[in-house]
């Protein structure tokens, strides 16, 4: 067994007896993998009894999960409209431009993935970027160039 | 004797550093050999203050702020330790103007107290609610919800105390309590506020709500927008299982993944199920048939969080703020292009020009307010001729908005107003859930039309322009469309942002 085959089959084990324990699974893959690998869908499936299409349609649906390996940063930046009100379209033509990529895209050395995100609660402080689980406010240009730079190393 | 400094843990105060500030605190505490107990509170709301320290002397709590890394060493020379003067002194927080006239019933504790500290949540009144509603039956619970008028802070307003009847008086041989705490709406963030600043009341009201109505098992649906939420979640039911509070109760945290819909609560339901966020047709509604095909209370965070209020005080105290039929208090957000933002708790039927301007001190930018949003991706604009609608869910249902969960987001002057009816076309877009054509096709349409009268407005003459009026017909269309042909309010209500900036910000889809 790889080590994917390895963190699927333990989230398996722990978590298959809980009530509704798709999504509590995928979370736990993504968490340890880093995304939900092609492979662990059928393996997913059998042990919950359910098809592969309903694993895949579950997996799809929801756009924190991931099919592709991102890089070792995700970097997200806030779209909505408290972020907009202070300068968050300015942000994310920045972001796009000093990192090189689109949404969803990432960086050449695989170090950094750029998604975006619909509000983080943190609206009173915009305009606001995430990176791994590190909540950023009021995240100017400059600043944002700074936060990717030390969240590379 | 140790000096007690709070350096709030709330995740808006840390993405301006307070994390950095309390770690500057603490060694900087050593090397000038004072003894500093350090308390990771919650947010007192003042987000512009925010890292806002607070140090405890004899003469009460006294705070300064904002406080950078860089202001640490220099607060020690002042001796912040015994309250002395500062660049950065505000005085004592419960007289900043800002708080002073607030009427914190739910709020009360968010900021005082150490968040996981089940003393401090005793000694500041916690429980209390719990305790009473232990010796009452059901049906004597229920009233008093019903009586304090309460309606369900998520958005759609819905009277609580009708809702847990119906569960009360479904039999079953299971039951659930699920809170909605999705939080999906763009300027809202009392939600992830209260779950970091004072999670156990949440944990109180779903644990009041499940000895009313007979149900064992809970889950706090959490988005995944909000990860220092859900760990304080995970540590305050942990330390309530450990103090005896949960022992008839069992209650799970769930984590959602990023689907705006699933904060709609069938949605919301299939997607603890393990499915996909799809809404359900009503009925049955969940009070009936609902998690599992279970009767289920779902309520938003803040419903749950003022039920101890209401069981501790009573109904009529609770109910004795407010106006109209909206009964109580309502944590706003200011939010967006404002200058004071953050939290305000207040009774319904203050008005949104005293809470942007007494409160919010106008724009960040300085330039005039233009258009404000409030409740959310589906909530109206409203131009400054509205500005003194009082917040009470009837008349901002008369004037065609809502308060949804409270949200306020400003807009100043530079705002392109065509540009965000496009932007709620697009929302609606990418976070349908599909199961209805107008929802799913015609926001893809509505982006469309949108662009082309934008495209028609910067074009010198040309056929674009005659085509204006056949394209703003056209979304007049596609909006009645979505407005009588969505299962829910996510295709349902699109058009009210989209169509409210059109009446009131014409201007702005016009030719140049
Ligand atoms: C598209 C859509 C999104 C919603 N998002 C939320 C949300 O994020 N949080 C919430 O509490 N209610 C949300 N609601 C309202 C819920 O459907 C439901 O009314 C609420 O959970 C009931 O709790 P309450 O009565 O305590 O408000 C949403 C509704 C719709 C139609
Ligand atoms: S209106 Fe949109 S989100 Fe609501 S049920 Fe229909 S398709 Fe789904
Ligand atoms: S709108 Fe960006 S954090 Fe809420």
């Amino acid at each position: 067994m790889n080590e994917s085959q390895v963190v699927v089959n333990q989230a398996i084990a722990d978590l298959q007896r809980e009530e509704g324990a798709l999504l509590p699974i995928l979370h736990e893959v993504q968490d340890r993998l880093g995304y939900v690998p092609k492979d662990s869908v059928p393996v997913i499936a059998k042990a919950l009894s359910l098809s592969r299409a309903e694993v895949h349609g579950v997996v799809t649906f929801y756009h924190h999960f991931r099919q592709q390996p991102a890089g070792r940063r995700v970097v997200q930046v806030c779209r909505a409209e408290a972020c907009q009100a202070v300068g968050a379209d300015a942000l994310v033509e920045h972001a796009k431009q000093s990192l090189g990529v689109d949404f969803h895209g990432t960086t050449e050395d695989g170090a950094v993935t750029l998604e975006a995100v619909f509000c983080l609660g943190n609206c009173a402080c915009g305009p606001s970027i995430m990176i791994g689980d590190d909540l950023h406010g009021r995240v100017t240009p400059e600043r944002f160039d700074a936060l990717v730079k030390a969240a590379r190393k | 004797m140790s000096v007690t400094v709070f350096v709030p843990r709330d995740s808006s105060a840390i993405s301006l550093g307070a994390d950095t500030v309390a770690r500057e605190i603490a060694s900087q505490a050593i090397r000038n050999g004072c003894a500093v107990r350090l308390v990771r509170n919650g947010s007192r709301g003042l987000a512009w203050l925010e890292p806002m320290v607070e140090v405890q002397t004899p003469e009460g709590r006294i705070a300064y702020g904002p406080v950078t890394p860089a202001d640490v060493a220099s607060l020690f020379d002042a001796e912040f330790l015994h309250g002395a003067p500062h660049r950065l002194r505000l005085g004592k927080p419960e007289d900043h103007p800002y708080l002073a006239k607030q009427e914190r019933l739910t709020f009360a504790r968010v900021g005082v107290i150490d968040p996981l500290s089940i003393d401090d949540y005793r000694a500041y009144g916690g429980f209390v609610g719990l305790e009473k509603a232990i010796h009452r039956g059901g049906a004597e619970i229920v009233k008093a919800v019903t009586d304090s008028g309460l309606r369900g802070r998520g958005g759609a307003a819905f009277p609580a105390g009708i809702k847990w009847n119906t569960v009360l008086n479904t039999p079953a041989d299971l039951k659930y309590i699920v809170c909605n705490a999705d939080e999906g709406d763009s300027g809202t963030f009392s939600d992830r506020m209260l779950m970091e600043g004072d999670p156990f009341m949440l944990i109180e009201g779903m644990a009041i709500a499940a000895h009313a109505v007979g149900a064992r098992k809970g889950y706090i649906y959490v988005r995944s927008e909000y990860p220092y939420a859900e760990a304080t979640l995970r540590e305050a039911i942990r330390i309530a299982t450990a103090a005896g509070f949960l022992d008839h109760f069992e209650l799970g945290v769930r984590r959602g993944a990023g689907a705006y819909i699933c904060g709609e609560e069938t949605a919301l339901l299939e997607s603890l199920e393990g499915k996909r966020g799809i809404v359900r047709f009503k009925p049955p509604v969940p009070a009936i048939v609902g998690l599992f095909g279970k009767p289920t209370v779902v309520n938003n965070v803040i419903t749950f969080a003022a039920i101890p209020t209401i069981l501790a005080e009573g109904a009529e105290y609770y109910k004795n703020y407010g106006m109209g039929r909206s009964r109580g208090t309502l944590p706003f957000q200011l939010a967006g292009n404002i200058k004071h933002g953050g939290l305000v708790e207040k009774a319904f039927g203050v008005t949104l020009r005293e809470l942007l301007y007494d409160y919010g001190g106008g724009s960040r930018s300085g330039r005039p307010i233009r258009a404000v949003q409030v409740g959310g991706p589906l909530g109206a604009y409203l131009p400054e001729s509205q500005f003194d609608t009082p917040l009470d869910y009837e008349s901002f249902a008369a004037i065609g908005a809502m308060v949804g969960h409270g949200g306020i987001v400003a807009f100043d002057d530079t705002v392109d107003m065509a540009k965000m009816a496009r932007y709620a076309m697009e929302f609606c877009a990418i976070e349908s859930c599909g199961k209805c054509t107008p929802c799913r096709i015609g926001s893809t349409r509505g982006v469309e039309v949108i662009d082309k009268i934008i495209a028609g407005r910067d074009a010198e003459g040309g056929p674009q322009v005659n085509d204006r009026e056949k394209n703003l017909a056209l979304l007049r269309d596609l909006n009645e469309t979505m407005l009588a042909g969505s299962l829910c309010a996510m295709g349902g209500m699109t058009p009210f942002p989209v169509m409210s900036a059109l009446k009131h910000f014409e201007k702005d889809f016009t030719h140049a």
